[in-house]
């Protein structure tokens, strides 16, 4: 089997008396679209929370593309190359489209630190920002401020920024969030060809979309994984139906 | 020629014209008004740094301000008595070596501060940088070497090379330059990936991060670059009143230069330029009719916080655009 590019140990989390986060281990394989599904409140929210590095695990290791990540902040582990959707679309609401992708270009190149030269005119970060804006198919609205777009160009333009920083492994969560079934079409087909790039973790509430992409799921439910499987084992896992699908399965 | 560098050309310009005109009619003292505009200006274009495009609310900045005011007032007494500051040297009465070492020491002052304020955010951040500049403050009150709370005289304004910098137009001009120094430094660092990523982490410092840019670093270099240029600032307005006093430092300056970035317009190349040009303005026009002019700049204040958010910049030249 290949080396995992993330592998989770036994992480722990709790508020209180909630654990949130209760002795989950989860491996994400090279090419591979690894799904986590689960009801409301199950966890996967802690759980990115977790991974990208915006909240501190009780106890476990996160380790990326083999390397211990835990004592890195959100910043450090987006520079190793773990590329992060939010929930709710998070952008630079008063940067142009175009702007938002540049800001991640300029980081993945490391260089933010220069004062003096123009962005607006440097070809190294508006033409492969441009090029992601196309893939995502929003060049069209690339002059347009962030807070202007609409909620699926936002979706997209999300998609588009995690897309720049060439990430090594894709953390999405919930990106079909809100967008109608014709854009969660065309995202499920994007997502499709995104896994030959770097594999994705995803969160996604769209079964539709989640069965028709993921190679493996896991299902969280009260922070804990109860089962890992194809579609087809998660579809016919007795504890999945009574847990999680119920009727709508 | 968009419309916003109309409005600043014309600002420029306007700020320029007025004391040539004034020599003209042999009226020195609005030259000084004038001048007063551009270091005030100077020293909010350097708060913008930090208030307007990191969105920094610092209520600690007349520390720098009057840093920079001690730094020139200090050289230049010593350099006067000729008495030795430390290890046989006597000080400078030459501007620019002053305004570098306003300069400097600025920027080392606000590397801690900014340091440690910037672990916070919000209310608490306007708090703990009030905070270091009343410690400063008091710290200059109760130091009688320089004046203490009584202030220190500058008795012969500083030099600079050829420039008879006791003449009011000469010096009205090397402030001026100065101011248009210190807009270019901000326009360029707006415009530039450090500009950008500052930018990001007043819009949403979470999704910097999340790209791989941590926030912190990037606004503490804006805090100092923002403090440095409020200190040379400060050096200016000691020349120019020939005399520091620890009012420099209180927290009633810091709040006359954010007063004077909201009413310009935060965040704008020439908010402070407006700022500035409109506070004299009000201060002269007004301070001349009753002593309680203030009470009427809180209602222009209001008036632009309610109606004008964009300051004097939005309503003339319409809403900030990013590329």
């Amino acid at each position: 089997m290949a080396e995992p590019v993330l592998e989770i140990s036994d992480l722990r989390k709790s508020f209180g008396a909630l654990k949130a986060t209760d002795g989950v281990s989860l491996t994400l394989l090279p090419g591979e679209i690894h799904a986590l599904i689960g009801p409301n409140g199950a966890g996967k929210s802690t759980l990115i929370h977790q991974i990208s590095g915006s909240l501190k695990p009780d106890s476990g290791s996160i380790r990326f593309l083999g390397r211990d990540v835990g004592g890195l902040d959100m910043a450090g582990r987006a520079r190793l190359g773990l590329g992060r959707s939010f929930q709710i679309s998070s952008l630079m609401p008063e940067f142009s489209a175009l702007r938002n992708v540049m800001l991640a270009v300029q980081a993945r190149q490391g260089s933010s630190f220069r004062f003096l030269r123009p962005v607006t005119s440097d070809a190294g970060l508006t033409e492969p920002a441009m090029a992601m804006l196309e893939r995502v198919g929003l060049a069209g609205r690339a002059g347009v401020p962030a807070a202007e777009l609409s909620h699926g160009e936002r979706r997209q333009l999300e998609i588009a920024v995690a897309l720049a920083l060439g990430p090594k492994a894709f953390l999405f969560d919930e990106p079909m969030a809100g967008m109608g079934p014709e854009g969660s079409r065309a995202l499920t087909k994007f997502l499709d060809d995104l896994r030959r790039e770097a594999p994705i973790l995803l969160v996604e509430h769209d079964m539709e979309a989640v069965f028709a992409l993921a190679d493996r799921i896991s299902v969280l439910v009260y922070g804990r994984i109860v089962a890992t499987g194809t579609a087809d084992d998660i579809r016919n896992d007795p504890e999945v139906r009574r847990a999680y699908l119920g009727e709508t399965a | 020629m968009t419309r916003e560098t109309a409005v600043n050309t014309g600002l420029a310009l306007l700020l320029v014209a007025f004391p040539l005109a004034a020599q003209a009619m042999g009226e020195p003292f609005y030259i000084t008004l004038a001048t007063r505009a551009a270091i005030l200006a100077l020293a909010a274009v350097g708060l913008n740094v930090a208030l307007g495009l990191g969105g920094l609310v610092s209520f600690g900045h007349a520390a720098f301000f009057g840093l920079g005011g001690y730094a020139a007032g200090i050289l230049s007494t010593h350099a006067f008595n000729a008495e030795p500051l430390f290890l046989g040297f006597e000080g400078t009465a030459s501007m620019p070596w002053i305004w570098l070492v306003a300069a400097v020491l600025c920027g080392l002052v606000a590397l801690p501060i900014g340091a440690i304020s910037l672990r916070t955010a919000g209310v608490y951040f306007i708090m703990i940088t009030l905070a270091f500049a009343q410690m400063i403050y008091y710290f200059a009150v109760s130091w009688p070497a320089y004046g203490g709370e009584d202030g220190l005289s500058i008795f012969v304004r500083d030099t600079f090379p050829g420039v008879n910098t006791a003449l009011p137009l000469p010096f009205f001009l090397i402030c001026y330059a100065l101011l248009l120094g210190g807009l270019a430094l901000f326009w360029l660092l707006r415009g530039s990936r450090f500009g950008a990523a500052l930018e990001g982490a007043r819009q949403n410092p979470v999704r910097l991060a999340a790209v791989g840019i941590a926030p912190f670093g990037i606004r503490l270099t804006a805090f100092v670059v923002s403090a440095m240029v409020t200190g040379v600032a400060g050096a200016l307005f000691a020349d120019l009143n020939k005399f520091v006093s620890p009012s420099m430092l209180s927290w009633q300056m810091s709040g006359e230069l954010i007063v004077l970035i909201i009413l310009g317009g935060k965040g704008r190349l020439f908010g402070p330029v407006a700022g500035a040009m409109l506070y004299v303005l009000i201060e002269y026009v007004l301070g001349g009719i009753t002593e309680r002019w203030q009470f009427f700049l809180g209602l222009v204040l209001l008036m632009v916080v309610l109606f004008a958010r964009g300051g004097l910049l939005g309503l003339l030249a319409g809403k900030a655009r990013h590329g």
